[in-house]
């Protein structure tokens, strides 16, 4: 290879190499070379309004598409605007690289002109991070960087670049081979601790699979089904795991914890054995811990082991692959019944479902369930933070995996509408819905201009209550109902706002209308904003009240209903 | 308990930060750490001796250290038989009233007088923890002035190397 090209042109190459379709970004002085060199590429540059943006969207093509996002801003306030985009995206292990300039070696450590350490700052929310000293480096590097971040328990990992060094002639040849010895995933589940699995399985009366997003990084949503099906064992999963097993299945308890389904937190409270699938016994999943499935023995797989026994004990423990393991245990296991337990289960179902109060008002949970209806259960929906997250949770009935992205470990408000821009751009032909409030909106809607620019046909479902509901609901239950910094009275005709943007506006104000409406917006192939206007009064429920078991929750109807 | 943990790493800038950094975030007591080079000047060994009554916190501690990619392999080695060390230099008031004594408890250490000033000594001792405290409790009364320890340092007994360890 002629040893004429720059660092940059190195990454560039390496970008390609690895598949890299889209770069979200913003630029700046110090990540110029960058740029140049990404002009002669394919690699489409997205052009974002606010770099928390593009690392967002960088998460929802990775989400979406299950490759490796990519992002890129610049020094300084460019890198520190992707912290929490960032923290988002390592707390639900989503795979990115973020490439961030930075001032010249020579000026490292000066306090220059828009220097920040952004390695330093982000050694606790990346899997691994880079700042590169010489050019002969880059290649090396970023490919290392892709490896960790799509392998084992993914993650992000950023690559911090000084100008002269992405500027300076590179003579590095590119490698295939990464070697990292101090990294060295497990795949493959230890076969004893699989047999000891199969042992308890097969003397459980009362088990419940609990699941989380790590099934759909390791692509076992199939196993699950087979797995469930074959034992006869009923399935729960996190936020982060809704779509991995279909919510319509018999065998579905949908969600748990938190403001999960009575049947669901009442299975897991009574089970006698608890079989956690890629999840981390996250405490908005296990309310007061030392009530959390108190009679169950639990067996924990996993592909990172310190997630083993970080919050709980566990009976058995098996580090790996969660579709290498399962694919063991189904060809090992006999296959079973469990028809009392599920009788049980079937039961709890009719006598606690999801309810919500009906009278003549227009119902957020109502619209949600006409969504998931008219859309088959099948859009790939994304979701900000707050009551109406919860609301798509409960009552989308997602039947897909990778159909909802949502910033399940940080609670990112800002992440659903960016997060839905990455996902429609993995996936051109799918229907994507971002399901957000007017608070959350509010922190990414200047991203409006690149759904235009780049001709993204989404539809985002804004309920607005005027209103930062769900700390609202936080205020009613334990701040004795005074209500604080929580009202929005300024906030824009959001359909106007749509207008604005050449987009489409539409407006839902009845329950006569959500039908029509959904429908138009879901079939006018344009980004189009549907404001939906609810009471700030309404509450998610269930709801476990703090330090209180699962099977502790408030349950419909609540007060005022 | 007290762990202690023989960790090898990349010997590259910020690796220390990054082990720190995670004993802090994750509010893990560090009793002390000591790094340096080995024989491979691309690795270095830390010696970190770490507080923990509860043995989920120790395992916690090993599985997130074990996580970060510059970390190449972390042993804990507390219950295996190993040889370790601590340097310790003390300054103590000295004149000629209580010079014999203070050499005394020097040559009772087997530790060394490095520096002698107008009213001070500096003595340097190398040995476990244990006796590493003793002689600072013995030079005590004579007065410290100042006082600096290095952390343990530590090395498996026998045949085993970092290569099959
Ligand atoms: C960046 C950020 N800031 C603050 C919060 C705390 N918070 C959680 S939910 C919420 C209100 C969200 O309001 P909105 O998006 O309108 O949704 P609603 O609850 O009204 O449906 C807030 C402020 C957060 N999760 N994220």
């Amino acid at each position: 290879m002629a040893s004429t090209i720059t660092g940059a042109q190195a990454l560039v190459k390496i970008l390609e190499a690895e598949g890299v379709k889209q770069v979200f970004g913003y630029p700046g002085g110090a990540v110029l070379p960058i740029y140049d060199a990404l002009l002669d590429s394919e690699i489409e540059h997205v052009l974002v309004r606010h770099e928390q943006g593009s690392v967002h969207m960088a998460n929802g093509y990775a989400r979406t598409s299950g490759q490796v996002g990519v992002c890129m801003a610049t020094s300084g306030p460019g890198a520190t605007n992707l912290v929490t985009g960032i923290a988002t995206a390592y707390m639900d292990s989503v795979p990115v690289v973020i490439i961030t300039g930075q001032v010249a070696t020579s000026m490292v450590g000066t306090d220059a002109f828009q220097e920040v350490d952004i390695t330093g700052i982000t050694i606790p929310i990346t899997k691994h991070n880079y700042l590169v000293k010489e050019t002969k480096d880059i290649p090396r590097i970023m490919k290392e960087a892709f490896h960790i971040a799509r392998s084992g328990r993914p993650g992000p990992v950023l690559v911090d670049i000084p100008k002269d060094v992405a500027s300076d002639i590179c003579i590095a040849e590119p490698s295939d081979k990464v070697e990292l010895r101090g990294y060295k995933p497990n795949y493959k589940g230890h076969p004893q601790q699989i047999e000891r699995a199969l042992k308890m399985i097969n003397q459980s009366q009362k088990p419940v699979i609990y699941v989380g997003g790590g099934v759909i990084n390791s692509r076992a949503t199939e196993q699950l089904l087979e797995f469930a099906e074959k034992a006869q064992i009923p399935v729960t999963t996190t936020l982060m795991g809704l779509g991995s097993f279909p919510e319509n299945h018999k065998l579905s308890l949908r969600m748990l914890g938190l403001h999960g389904t009575p049947f669901a937190n009442y299975a897991v409270t009574q089970a006698d054995l608890l079989i956690g699938l890629g999840v981390r016994f996250d405490d908005r999943v296990t309310g007061a811990i030392e009530k959390f499935a108190p009679q169950a023995k639990i067996i924990h797989i996993d592909i990172d082991p310190a997630e083993i026994g970080k919050n709980v004990g566990v009976d058995v423990p098996i580090v790996g692959d969660l579709r290498l393991v399962l694919i063991d245990l189904i060809s090992k296991l006999e296959p079973q019944e469990h028809s009392e337990w599920l009788e049980q289960i079937r039961r709890w179902k009719a006598e606690h479902p999801l309810q919500y109060g009906q009278g003549g008002k227009l119902r957020p949970q109502y619209v949600m369930e006409k969504l998931g209806e008219l859309t088959n259960h099948n859009a790939l929906v994304t979701s900000d933070v707050g009551q109406h997250q919860m609301w798509a949770a409960q009552y989308y009935a997602f039947e897909r995996p990778r159909g909802f992205l949502t910033s399940g470990g940080l609670g990112t408000m800002g992440y659903g509408f960016p997060a839905a821009i990455g996902a429609q751009m993995a996936d051109r032909d799918a229907l994507v819905v971002a399901v957000t409030g007017d608070g959350s909106f509010q922190m990414a809607m200047q991203e409006m201009g690149t759904a235009v620019e780049q001709d993204l046909p989404i539809k985002i479902m804004l309920f607005n209550n005027n209103c930062l509901a769900l700390v609202r609901q936080l205020q009613h239950f334990y701040c004795d109902k005074r209500y604080t910094a929580v009202n929005f009275t300024g906030n824009p005709d959001f359909a106007k706002f749509a207008e604005c943007y050449n987009a489409v506006g539409l407006k839902i104000e009845t329950p006569e209308q959500v039908e029509p409406v959904l429908k138009e917006a879901l079939n006018n192939g344009k980004l189009t904003i549907i404001e939906v206007k609810i009471s700030e009064e309404e509450l998610v429920l269930p709801m476990v009240p703090n330090a209180r078991g699962l099977d502790e929750m408030v349950e419909f109807p609540y007060g005022e209903e | 308990m007290k762990h202690t943990l023989s960790v090898l790493v990349e010997n590259r800038p910020g690796v220390l930060t990054r082990i720190a950094g995670l004993f802090a975030r994750r509010g893990f007591n560090i009793n002390s750490l000591a790094v340096g080079e080995t024989e491979d000047p691309e690795v270095s060994r830390m010696t970190i001796v770490v507080d923990g009554e509860d043995e989920r916190i120790i395992e916690q501690v090993t599985k997130q250290l074990n996580k970060l990619v510059d970390v190449i392999k972390l042993n804990d080695i507390t219950q295996d038989e190993f040889v370790d060390r601590e340097l310790i230099m003390i300054k103590v008031c000295c004149d000629s009233s209580n010079r014999a004594e203070i050499i005394q408890i020097v040559d009772i250490f087997r530790a060394r007088i490095v520096d002698m000033g107008r009213n001070t000594v500096i003595i340097e001792a190398t040995g476990d923890g244990g006796k590493v405290s003793a002689i600072e409790t013995s030079l005590k009364p004579f007065g410290i002035k100042e006082l600096v320890r290095t952390g343990k340092v530590a090395l498996v007994r026998g045949a085993k190397n970092r290569h099959n360890e």
